[in-house]
């Protein structure tokens, strides 16, 4: 993968993307509440490749999968997509793109209309991007069907009729009706059970393989990330404390608090079992974050110098960065 | 797959389809067949409608001839539903009646419905200050008494059945308003709204295709209940004289012209109440049974 990205240019670029959310006031003369779901984050996704973000709830993953797709307009920052920027892309201009960036919702039960059968579904997407004339649309369907594991019969039936994985591969076929680069797979296996969740991933997995598509895939949960990303991001409340290559992150994690989320996977060989970290605290308030480093207040390394100045992310390693003060002397 | 493959997948495919789109409609009809009340409700509706047809067949008189010999006769085998103070027969009045008030009803929901629903969906979608523009407004029109406005309106177009149309179907703009609203703002933040944006949509199809198909439920319930209160406000103001002029067989002008003859001859009124109040009964049990009906969640 290392080389793959050295000489190939990112796919999307995302420069500073902040997304910050102004709360209604409660009381009249109340000062305005903002929200910094997601406050100034950078990255790159590669053609071909798998990058995961993780991170706790609420640490603004979903929001930048979000942001990306402008579903709600992000507050500052650029997003480039092949150098063109998403961000300050007329809607109409944006429309023309959207299907170049697809994305699977979480919830296979929200993310499909009720009312609308499959075949609707696939024939709608197909006619909002222009990717084929209508007479050639049926024998797409039905190969789209065949990618996803579904019988063509199925396209006749309504949502309400599926499982949640057989949803769930709806959703895949539907985004990959409109032949897309870029697919955000926003918390796609979350809500499935174990099995169909391997059975998905394993789908996902063979999709990018056969249609060489890069995936921005958003999650909590790090045995996934594991089984399919490339690289792995790691947010906290906002900002990207860690980012690099998988096996770099999972075998020699820098930042304090990846160390401590990486403890938190089950293990089942007790003689390899690590000391857990638990972590004091719950996370600060995203309307008030902790001045200095946003980890402070749970970090059992912070120092004053922790307190006052926010660390920046810098490269420690090749293609591993870390926003640590301390990250050199903590991975020693 | 092979060209010819393909060709013989493909046909069977659209006899699968086929097989569906009965089997759809099928159900559609079963799980409203299951509903007594909405096929009680459904069944009075369609006798008004056949009625409202066939008036001309069915009634026994013309409505309008006077015969003052024949005044103020109670029920018999001649009239059924007794004659009048003007001689005329009740049953030949209330056959021809049912066309203006299933009309009034139907066209002053139609018409408040079609602004409502505009004017909801533009408020619940676009939200911020296009909402807050619309949503004061219809406050504005809410915070009237129905009658109230409908009085005013009249006033102001003069008293004629089509100006009670207007009259009613201008309230109902803002209940049809606020009702799809709601539902428009709780759609839009599901993600298969997300989605269809995402696939680049533009506003109008996810508005039209996506967002109103699925506020259908809420908008049936009220348009039935609102031809129901639309019927009797039609009447209400027929019978203060506002709405349907002498001498028009309105149910409500009926009712009216029966007041000054309660004690003497209570079938003059009774029979016209008896009328509305079967209709709107109707109205309200069919709505109920079609909105159970056309949520495909509660399908088996």
């Amino acid at each position: 993968m290392n080389s793959l990205m050295i000489d190939k240019k990112p796919l999307l670029k995302v420069t500073e993307l902040k997304q910050h959310f102004t709360l209604k006031r409660e009381v009249v003369f109340q000062a305005k509440q903002v929200v910094k779901a997601v406050d100034g984050i950078s990255f790159e996704l590669f053609p071909g490749e798998t990058l995961s973000i993780v991170g706790e709830s609420g640490c603004g993953k979903s929001t930048t999968g979000r942001s990306i797709l402008r579903l709600d307009e992000p507050t500052g920052g650029d997003v480039l997509f092949k150098d063109e920027s998403l961000t300050k892309m007329s809607k109409k201009e944006l429309r023309r793109v959207r299907g170049d960036i697809q994305v699977i919702f979480q919830d296979p039960y929200a993310s499909l209309n009720p009312r609308r059968t499959i075949r609707q579904m696939l024939d709608e997407a197909m006619a909002i991007q222009k990717v084929l004339p209508p007479n050639e649309r049926e024998a797409r369907m039905l190969e789209l069907m065949k990618h996803v594991g579904l019988r063509p019969e199925y396209l006749e039936r309504y949502p309400h009729e599926f499982s949640g994985g057989q949803r769930q591969r709806i959703g895949i076929a539907r985004a990959l009706a409109v032949n897309p680069e870029i697919i955000i797979c926003d918390e796609a296996v979350s809500a499935l059970d174990v099995s169909i969740r391997a059975q998905i991933l394993n789908l996902l997995k063979k999709l990018q393989k056969d249609l060489n598509l890069t995936f921005l895939f958003i999650s909590h949960d790090l045995s996934v990330v594991r089984h399919i990303s490339d690289r792995v991001m790691v947010m906290y409340l906002g900002k990207i404390v860690e980012i690099a290559d998988k096996s770099s992150l999972f075998n020699n994690p820098l930042h304090p608090y990846t160390k401590a989320l990486l403890s938190a996977i089950p293990v089942t060989d007790q003689t390899k079992r690590e000391d857990r970290i638990i972590l004091k605290g719950d996370v600060p308030s995203p309307l008030n974050p902790p001045v200095g480093c946003r980890f402070n207040t749970r970090c059992p390394f912070a120092t004053d110098l922790c307190r006052k100045e926010e660390p920046k992310l810098r490269e420690l390693e090749s293609n591993h960065s870390v926003a640590c003060h301390y990250a050199e002397e903590l991975s020693s | 797959m092979t060209v010819n493959t393909s060709i013989v997948e493909t046909a069977d495919l659209m006899l699968a389809r086929r097989q569906v789109r009965r089997e759809k409609r099928k159900s559609f009809y079963s799980s409203i067949g299951q509903n007594k009340a909405a096929v009680v409700g459904g069944i009075i509706i369609l006798l008004y409608i056949s009625m409202t047809l066939l008036a001309p067949v069915l009634a026994p008189y013309d409505p309008y001839t006077i015969n003052l010999q024949e005044k103020l006769q109670s029920p018999s085998f001649a009239h059924w539903m007794g004659t009048d103070d003007k001689g005329r027969d009740i049953l030949s009045r209330i056959l021809y009646g049912s066309r203006l008030s299933l009309g009034v009803g139907f066209s002053s929901v139609f018409f408040g419905a079609f602004f409502g629903i505009l004017l909801g969906l533009i408020a619940g979608y676009y939200g911020k200050w296009v909402d807050t523009i619309i949503s004061r407004s219809l406050d504005v029109m809410l915070a009237f008494p129905g009658i109230l406005l409908a009085l005013a309106i009249i006033s102001a177009l003069g008293p004629s059945l089509i100006n009670v149309t207007i009259a009613v179907g201008v309230f109902s703009i803002p209940l049809f308003a606020r009702i799809v609203r709601g539902s428009t703002m709780e759609v839009k933040q599901l993600e298969y709204i997300d989605a269809i944006r995402t696939l680049g949509a533009n506003d109008f199809i996810i508005i039209f295709r996506h967002i109103f198909p699925n506020i259908l439920s809420p908008i049936i319930v009220q348009g039935s209940m609102r031809l129901a209160t639309a019927i009797l406000s039609a009447a209400g103001l027929s019978f203060l004289g506002l709405g349907a002029q002498p001498p028009s067989p309105e149910w409500g002008a009926m009712l009216s012209s029966g007041r000054d003859f309660i004690f003497s001859a209570p079938y003059m009124a009774i029979f016209p109440g008896i009328m509305i109040s079967i209709l709107v009964l109707g109205f309200n049990l069919f709505g109920d049974g079609l909105r159970d009906a056309l949520d495909p969640r509660m399908k088996k």
